[in-house]
């Protein structure tokens, strides 16, 4: 709070305006109808709309095919993120036993934070190619079928590694800074005392390091929840057989594909609670995070 | 380093060096692809190795494009992927810090709620409300232009806190002496608190390029004329050709001229760019 301030009452609406406009216009209003779709059901020829109450929301829970969407979703946030935070984490810990050319493979491990998802997508969709690509290959030659396009679980795979191929580089910069505020003088101590490298780290880097990865985990899944649309848009498109079908990608499909305004309009209000569910969990996590 | 163990040292470097061949295998395959003629991917696997087609094909690709695969010359994808980066990057950072500014150096009714009101964009991704979204934009015009392009994406709670703890860090003294000798309000903001903010505009830039650069559902869904194309949004209509027709040099060489404007900059402005994201997401 400042305790010096301007005295116009005019002049801060101004300021405010184009914020505001934009907020109402392409936020707030679209949410507002997406909440309202959710309550009607049009007919099959989007001629006739009435009001249903919660019927949406019921038909979501009966929908074998969003239960699915739902699975698949917890799945995929789950092995990224865990993917993607394990490597991050090894190689955090490689830069900050102080190596040489630290700051070399820095430069090396950040930069495909800049690869678009889709980009990103794209050339794993290229890597994994059935018929011409490299890993096919490599994996026929240990004896794998690899085809993604009639597997699920590779299909899944694919996904899962462009879509952490791409995480790394973020979790990545946020370990070391989180290992950098780790007093080394605690790991010294520990040295001292004779605790070898495996058991410092389980007794004193991992838990200092909390903070960190639960802001990462939380990070992570707000990502593979809505940032990774791309990934699974450019590559398998939900399927084969809705295995890499997530629950942004179902709004997307129901709404514009199938053109079911009202069950996409119920999934949209579902998946703005997780965000304010999960939005509130980071920035209470963020309060608590100034005491360390 | 707490004690010398040279075999940890070792495996830590290998650890490292595997970390950045991991990182960009895909990218490099994706560079070496693009310098190949069609016929390498007729059969067998893809080349390890560079081919002499490089030329070539980006010529083909910036000057012609690949008409049977829906992709015009990128040259103008390209442009049109700078103006929607550079608008959202400069728009979200203009609209933030004059928001951030009436919230914190003036006291009007309804402050709060304003605050708030901006808040909330942090908890609607486009992702979520796209179909009531799109028809708002459908609605005013907008499809196919740079405005539905950028005006829609440009709000920025995130942009906005960020300038507001900045603010905040500023001395009141400041204020008072430049009241003292007479500035208004339009005049402390401009020669005392954007002077004041410049690395933390120039470290936002950086994040906000690269995101705008990226994007992709929204491109993707009010663009159909492609005087509107946006490269990322592209590619995936080229790649869609290819199980076809295996153009994959070409889709391959658009993929590393996508790459390129963003990758450069994050690695041109490394530092900017490491604040940048540590800072947007306190």
């Amino acid at each position: 709070m400042k305790r010096t301030i301007f005295g116009n009452q005019l002049l801060p609406w101004l300021l405010l305006a184009p914020q505001l406009a934009i907020t109402a216009v392409f936020f707030l209003w679209p949410a507002g109808q997406a909440v309202w779709q959710s309550f009607l059901r049009q007919d099959a020829f989007g001629l006739k709309t009435s009001f249903v109450g919660l019927t949406n929301y019921a038909a979501l829970l009966g929908d074998a095919k969003y239960l699915n969407a739902v699975q698949v979703t917890v799945v995929f946030s789950i092995a990224v993120a865990a993917l993607s935070m394990g490597v991050a984490l090894m190689l955090a810990l490689a830069v900050d036993r102080g190596l040489r050319g630290a700051r070399a493979y820095t430069t090396l491990l950040v930069w495909p934070y800049a690869v678009a998802p889709a980009v990103a997508g794209v050339m794993w969709w290229f890597l994994f190619n059935p018929t011409i690509g490299i890993l096919p290959y490599a994996l026929r030659a240990v004896g794998y079928d690899w085809n993604h396009g009639l597997q699920p679980r590779d299909a899944m795979t694919l996904v899962v590694i462009a879509a952490s191929w791409k995480q790394i580089s973020y979790n990545f910069l946020f370990f070391v800074a989180g290992l950098q505020a780790i007093p080394g003088s605690l790991r010294e101590a520990a040295a001292i005392d004779g605790a070898g490298p495996a058991r410092r780290f389980a007794t004193i880097t991992f838990p200092l390091l909390s903070p960190t990865t639960f802001f990462l985990l939380v990070v992570n899944v707000v990502y593979t929840m809505f940032d990774t649309f791309a990934v699974i848009h450019a590559t398998t498109q939900g399927g084969p057989m809705q295995s890499t079908t997530i629950l942004v990608y179902k709004v997307f499909d129901d709404g514009f594909l199938g053109l079911n305004l009202g069950a996409s309009g119920a999934q949209s209000v579902v998946l703005m609670g997780i965000v304010i569910v999960l939005t509130v969990v980071q920035f209470r996590f963020i309060e608590r995070r100034v005491e360390y | 380093m707490v004690e010398n163990r040279p075999l940890l040292t070792f495996l830590a470097h290998g650890a490292l060096i595997l970390g950045v061949i991991v990182v960009a295998f895909p990218v490099y395959l994706a560079l070496i692809a693009s310098t190949h003629p069609v016929s390498a991917f007729s059969s067998g696997v893809i080349p390890l190795l560079p081919g002499r087609e490089m030329a070539a094909n980006y010529a083909t690709m910036l000057g012609q494009g690949i008409s049977t695969a829906g992709a015009p010359p990128l040259w103008g994808l390209l442009g049109n992927s700078l103006v929607m980066a550079l608008a959202i990057a400069l728009g979200k950072i203009a609209i933030s810090i004059t928001s951030a500014f009436a919230i914190v150096y003036f006291r009007f009714p309804l402050r709060n709620l304003a605050f708030w009101a901006i808040f909330i964009t942090l908890m609607l991704p486009v992702e979520v409300r796209i179909v009531p979204t799109f028809k708002v934009v459908a609605d005013l015009g907008m499809l196919n232009s740079y405005a539905g392009l950028t005006i829609p994406l440009i709000a920025s709670a995130t942009a906005t806190f960020l300038f507001r703890q900045v603010f905040l860090t500023i001395p009141d003294e400041l204020l008072e002496a430049a009241r003292i000798d007479g500035a208004g309000p339009l005049r402390f903001f401009r020669d005392i608190l954007l002077p004041l903010s410049r690395t933390n505009i120039a470290a936002l830039f950086v994040i906000l390029f690269i995101y705008g650069w990226n994007q992709y559902l929204w491109p993707l869904l009010i663009t159909t004329d492609e005087r509107f194309y946006t490269i990322v949004a592209a590619i995936k209509r080229m790649a869609e050709t290819a199980d076809a027709e295996p153009y994959w040099n070409l889709i391959m060489a658009s993929a590393v001229l996508a790459m390129l404007p963003p990758v450069l900059v994050v690695i041109a402005m490394q530092r900017l760019f490491v604040k940048g994201l540590i800072e947007t997401e306190k």
